[in-house]
């Protein structure tokens, strides 16, 4: 047996032993992946900095925490951005599995918050993020379609109280808040179809600025949406949550996360290469010996 | 069970509790409460392993992972169901004494007879437990099928179709055109430039009728609309490709974040 048919018969379990050991390796060692930035992630980045502060973001944490890797990082980032800029958030959680995660998060951003940092030359004093005043988190409710829709009418038909029990009008910030029309857009990171629903019933159906940040099965999938408009923005899976940490000068997992998956998708590359390399190899040995048409 | 399973058991008990002792020990100074969140982080990473001991071999770890994920989903998805939406959102509307019961601030205002309707469907949909009276849960589940059908159609018109066909309707000289030689004179390479935006265009375009005439069966694919039909499926194929890059970089995002947890949360041998 030539070294081309025990490749061409290799256990696949030593691809992945392979590919964990290089993700391994790469994890201990220290250097810095270089990042480009896309034009749908610079055109949410650039929306949100736009706005003045006092403005409503509709902040939709869509995914369990099986998504947490990819997407955590993304809520980290745009959150920290839009509370440095004193903007205020409704958050929702329309994924079953992920109030506690999003309650868990807020905390971590909140304590972030609360130390003096400069991003991108400008220097943000530490302050206390003030649950009602700063954020509002509605929590999660079942059939997300139908909450969309209901939400697009009042937020209290949904959510009568947020994620703690208050009754929405003892909120100082959701007084005289009461549908979409009062918020500046939403940004829906979403690890599922949730999405079809924000897009269809919700940017459909009351027209608000839309932007997403997606996982990265998701993403080919969801691009069609920004080339009409329907959408003004796309982060894509923790590439797209890098480029985001690259433009707010927040580095955080996903740029760390970059110097493993380079090695991890150049190894799959290599692999993807020497497979085709082998099988027409092989293909055109069958031939020549009139075993294959 | 064989000797070897009995002691494979031992190894992998005897492991869990010395690193259930190491992680409390070392969260000691930074928590109260470090027994149990040593306890915690301890079975993460031994649910993690398991999970991914299912690369090598089918196996009672991974099993019990995956048995253990499924069940707790449910009950959680059904606690949540319950006391989100029917503690929450119906019973304030439906009875003062019951939301004293549950103690949730009632809603007198938006007292509805209506409200009834979905407690008596949803009523009608659990005799699907009944074995005489299942075929009663068919009406509540054929309410349920027709208006999710009847929202769909209407969503799915206006931005899966009617939107998406519009998106392809672009000029293929693009919305600055003046004349060829105002093109050559003014030529840009950029991204947002002329150049490109025709490109972009026309890739829109051909990509969209190939597509198209691909997914065309009533006429032989020969000649010139067999050539179509093979830029179409190159371009289905670009665009599986895309999809399966991204997938690629999905997986191994998953992966960088249990690594991460594993060595940082659990190990702390990076920082």
């Amino acid at each position: 047996m030539n070294i081309l048919d025990k490749m061409m018969r290799l256990d696949r379990r030593w691809i992945f032993l392979f590919l964990i050991v290089v993700c391994v390796v790469a994890n201990a060692v220290e250097f810095e992946v270089p990042i480009l930035v896309n034009r749908e992630v610079q055109s949410i980045y650039d929306f949100i900095d736009s706005l003045p502060p006092d403005d409503i973001v509709l902040v939709a944490i869509d995914y369990d925490p099986n998504n947490l890797a990819e997407l955590h990082p993304m809520t980290f980032t745009i959150v920290e951005q839009c509370w440095r800029k004193k903007l205020k958030i409704i958050f929702t959680s329309l994924s079953q599995n992920g109030p506690g995660m999003t309650d868990q998060a807020i905390r971590d951003i909140t304590d972030s918050m609360a130390l003096d940092r400069t991003y991108n030359g400008v220097e943000y004093k530490g302050r206390e993020i003030v649950n009602g005043i700063d954020y509002t988190f509605l929590g999660y409710k079942p059939y997300f379609a139908l909450i969309i829709l209901g939400m697009g009418q009042n937020f209290r038909l949904q959510f009568p109280t947020d994620y703690y029990g208050t009754p929405l009008d003892s909120l100082p910030m959701m007084r005289g808040v009461n549908n979409y029309d009062d918020i500046a857009c939403v940004m829906d990171i979403s690890g599922g179809n949730i999405t079809d629903y924000w897009i269809s019933y919700g940017q459909g159906r009351f027209d608000f600025p839309l932007a997403l940040g997606l996982t990265g099965v998701m993403t080919a999938q969801y691009y069609p949406y920004l080339g009409s408009g329907q959408v003004f923005g796309i982060m894509g899976g923790l590439l797209g949550a890098a480029e985001y940490e690259e433009l707010t000068e927040n580095p955080g997992l996903a740029k760390d996360g970059m110097r493993i998956q380079l090695p991890a998708h150049i190894v799959i590359i290599l692999f993807i290469v020497l497979g085709n390399i082998g099988f027409f190899i092989d293909r055109r040995k069958r031939k020549q010996e009139g075993g294959v048409q | 069970m064989k000797k070897t399973t009995y002691l494979l058991m031992a190894v992998i008990s005897a492991l869990f509790v010395l690193s259930w002792i190491l992680k409390a020990g070392s969260l000691s100074g930074e928590t109260d409460n470090y027994v149990i969140q040593g306890f915690l982080i301890t079975f993460s990473a031994f649910l993690t392993l398991s999970v991914l001991s299912f690369l090598y071999a089918d196996n009672p770890l991974y099993k019990f992972a995956e048995h253990l994920f499924v069940g707790v989903s449910a009950a959680f998805w059904m606690c949540m169901g319950f006391w989100t939406t029917i503690v929450q959102n119906l019973i304030p509307r439906l009875s003062d004494g019951l939301s004293s019961f549950f103690e949730v601030p009632p809603q007198p205002g938006d007292y509805n007879f209506f409200f009834f309707i979905p407690v008596i469907l949803g009523i009608l949909l659990l005799m699907r437990l009944s074995p005489k009276g299942g075929w009663i849960s068919r009406w509540p589940l054929a309410f349920i099928i027709g208006t999710t059908a009847g929202l769909n159609f209407v969503r799915y018109l206006r931005s899966d179709f009617i939107k998406q066909i519009s998106n392809t309707f672009v000029p293929l000289l693009g919305t600055e055109w003046q004349g060829i030689g105002h093109f050559f004179s003014n030529l840009d390479l950029s991204a947002s430039g002329q150049l490109v935006t025709m490109a972009a265009n026309w890739v829109i375009f051909l990509g969209v009728f190939c597509g198209l005439i691909y997914f065309y069966f009533s006429k032989e694919h020969k000649g010139a609309f067999g050539a179509a039909s093979k830029v179409g499926i190159w371009v289905l194929m670009l665009t599986f490709g895309a999809s399966f890059g991204y997938t690629v970089m999905g997986r191994i995002s998953l992966l960088v974040g249990r690594i991460t947890f594993l060595f940082r949360d659990w190990l702390e041998i990076i920082s």
